[in-house]
């Protein structure tokens, strides 16, 4: 139960770009927990499959000097965005799958003095939710709680990158992980709120390249969750995040209703369990807004 | 044996012996081996229960691709998931959202989604599966003089197409699609997967038409939203996902085609953006995705300028929050580099792969690759054996 855990930690590039109160309400958080984090300051990119779609040598070398980069931690990696956990698992996939491959990349990194080792049963690389619930532990999470967050009605949105394909994804081995969020949810007091959206896309991937597609995805999955009474979303992804959040605005005017939904972090949720204040969270520089969250929040302390 | 309980969406078209137009769910006892399919159940309820309990089915074997539904949400051949497989999956995931596990396990089977359902479990493919599929010329279009025997390719370039060939056009992925969902004119990942099919055929002569077609419409291949709904959907392993990447990457990159999504745009400018910054620099994307040559040669087009004066509010808005308060993420190009020679490893990286570009195909080596062997000859389907080239028949 008390046994630390140390990661190596790969925070990503929005998390400290257009969401930078993700990266910072995961060190709070973190620190709380008492998961201690060693920052990957020197990694790269995971390409965000856009990489791989141009040169999937390119996108492969990427990720393997990012896990290489982790492996001289001896720690496992850690990341905080569902699009790194799909984008590196399929990198991971092919670099683990073929030996010629792995030795021809590994010749790329090694002027840097590093190299990606394949582990017998497949080197860890989890986000954050994967390893607050396989790692940490609920019942560890659950005697964390300062602040239950009673009454708190909470949609999950996963992000597909740590859904699908299930066969990349270590479903096998964790045929859960679809179902996690709202474990951890009601594991913080609040209660899940099921509305269709959950598991489906939010379109941010095709923000710049059909711009109606992608803000009907997202204006669609928050209208349905305000319909089923959420007062907000969490999500572990912050392109999803984006979608969801900086353009709801836009996603509004696209489906044509008004829209006002706070869309969490993963990090953030668990910080309000923990006692953290919203503004100690970031969470004023969402753009939806989110004062109903504040309330309740404020009602319960 | 084991009892299952189905409960299907069903779909009366018009009023008919007491039953109202429109849809309705009605549950339905079965007592079946858990190995025996959900199509086997629905088809017991058919016999024994409600003989106007409409299915579309013929092999049984996942061959015809006829009965694709979707069981537990999740779009499928019926006669390729098994009962017991299902309840278990259902059982699952009910727990998983909080029931106490009380109640009885019970089986969801509707319609395939995307498309007009005509009654029950039986839908209109025609208008969005057919017509899209049609799209695509899905026939063989050689150039040139035709050979005096059969055409000379190399089995690894069929090993390759098998992958699609595989499709059985049962449409579970175009039910699966969350592009579609959104934008019913995406012509979608079966048609698409059906063109790649073509375009990695070698003995195809139109592959420069075909992706020119594909990628100028704004409902082609960069209109997929990357979910990876159609792989997990697909009962045969066509990946179509994976095929429409593909798709991109020899649009763009082997012919240089540029597209009216601004997608060759998007995915150059987001790969010159990590080799010079390493990390994401959100600013200069979004710029450069629709106007990459706003600082030199190139004028943006006039739906690039719309669509960056369509960011300008979202911008507007994050400096208002302070999410975007700090210099270097409000002017593009002032994002702070990979300390130390760490960006010097990212730029050698970029030369050598740029300069190599293999690709490793997990479907032709093998999911799990080396270890657990590549498939054996006799796993690579007929279609894909093809004969050694015989010099001495060209003398």
């Amino acid at each position: 139960m008390s046994e630390k855990i140390k990661v190596a930690y790969w925070p990503g590039c929005v998390s400290r770009g257009f969401t930078p109160e993700l990266h910072g309400s995961m060190e709070l958080t973190a620190e709380a927990l008492g998961i201690e984090m060693v920052t990957l300051d020197r990694a790269n990119c995971s390409g965000a499959g856009v990489i791989a779609e141009h040169n999937q040598e390119l996108a492969d070398s990427l990720n393997a000097r990012t896990f290489a980069l982790a492996q001289q931690t001896d720690l496992p990696m850690m990341n905080i965005c569902s699009t790194c956990q799909g984008a590196q698992s399929e990198c991971q996939e092919r670099l683990d799958a073929d030996s010629a491959y792995r030795d021809h990349i590994n010749e790329t990194l090694k002027p840097e003095g590093i190299e990606y080792v394949k582990a017998k049963d497949g080197w860890t690389n989890k986000n954050f939710l994967w390893l607050l619930v396989e790692d940490y532990g609920l019942e560890r999470l659950a005697a964390q709680v300062k602040r239950p967050l009673s009454g708190l009605r909470v949609g999950p949105f996963y992000g597909c990158y740590v859904l699908r394909p299930k066969s990349r994804l270590g479903y096998d081995q964790h045929p859960d992980r679809d179902l996690y969020l709202e474990q951890v949810i009601r594991t913080l007091g609040g209660e899940v709120v099921d509305y269709d959206g959950a598991r489906r896309c939010c379109g941010f991937p095709v923000i710049t390249m059909n711009r109606e597609t992608s803000l009907r995805q997202a204006g669609t999955h928050v209208g349905d969750a305000i319909d089923a009474g959420a007062d907000c979303l969490v999500t572990p992804c912050p392109l999803c995040h984006l979608n969801l959040d900086m353009q709801q605005p836009e996603a509004a005017k696209v489906v044509g209703r008004d829209l006002d939904l706070a869309v969490l972090h993963l990090p953030q949720l668990v910080g309000l369990a923990l006692g953290f204040e919203p503004k100690q969270l970031g969470m004023p520089k969402h753009i939806a807004s989110t004062v109903t969250v504040e309330d309740r929040v404020a009602a319960l302390a | 044996m084991a009892e299952y309980t189905l409960k299907v969406r069903r779909f009366q078209p018009e009023p008919e012996d007491g039953v109202a137009a429109g849809p309705y769910w009605e549950e339905f006892d079965v007592e079946l081996e858990d190995t025996l399919s959900v199509l086997d159940g629905i088809l017991q309820a058919k016999n024994d229960q409600d003989g106007t309990l409409a299915v579309r089915c013929s092999c049984r074997a996942a061959i015809c691709g006829s009965c694709g539904v979707k069981v537990n949400g999740q779009s499928t051949l019926a006669c390729k998931t098994q009962l017991g497989e299902a309840a278990a999956e259902a059982e699952r995931t009910a727990t998983g959202n909080g029931a106490n596990g009380a109640g009885k396990t019970v089986i969801t089977v509707e319609p395939m989604a995307n498309m007009p359902v005509i009654k029950d479990l039986v839908t209109d493919m025609e208008s969005t599966h057919w017509e899209k599929y049609r799209r695509v010329s899905p026939w063989l279009m050689p150039t040139g003089p035709e050979p005096e025997r059969e055409h000379i390719v190399p089995p690894e370039a069929m090993v390759d197409v098998t992958q699609s060939v595989a499709c059985i056009q049962c449409g579970a992925c175009v039910s699966a699609c969350l592009s579609m969902e959104a934008d019913p004119d995406f012509i979608g990942p079966a048609a698409l997967a059906k063109a790649y099919r073509f375009i990695g055929d070698p003995r195809d002569g139109q592959h420069e038409e075909r992706l020119y077609d594909l990628a100028n419409d704004p409902h082609g291949i960069y209109d997929c939203t990357h979910c990876f709904s159609c792989i997990d959907a697909c009962p045969k392993g066509v990946a179509p996902m994976n095929q429409i990447m593909r798709l991109r990457r020899i649009a763009g990159d082997d012919y240089g085609i540029a597209d009216v999504n601004h997608g060759r745009n998007h995915e150059l400018a987001f790969t010159k953006n990590i080799e010079k910054k390493g990390t994401l620099d959100e600013s200069l994307l979004l710029q450069e995705s629709y106007a990459p040559g706003v600082k030199g040669k190139l004028l943006p087009t006039r739906s690039a300028i719309k669509g960056l004066l369509e960011s300008i509010p979202t911008a507007i808005r994050g400096i208002r929050t302070g999410k975007m308060r700090s210099i270097p993420k409000l002017i593009p190009g002032v994002h702070e580099k990979l300390p130390g020679d760490a960006q010097e490893h990212v730029k050698r990286i970029y030369a050598r792969a740029e300069e190599s570009h293999q690709e490793l195909n997990l479907y032709m080596i093998g999911e799990g690759g080396e270890e657990e062997g590549a498939p054996e000859a006799e796993d690579v389907p007929a279609a894909a054996i093809v004969p050694e080239p015989d010099e001495s028949r060209e003398l």
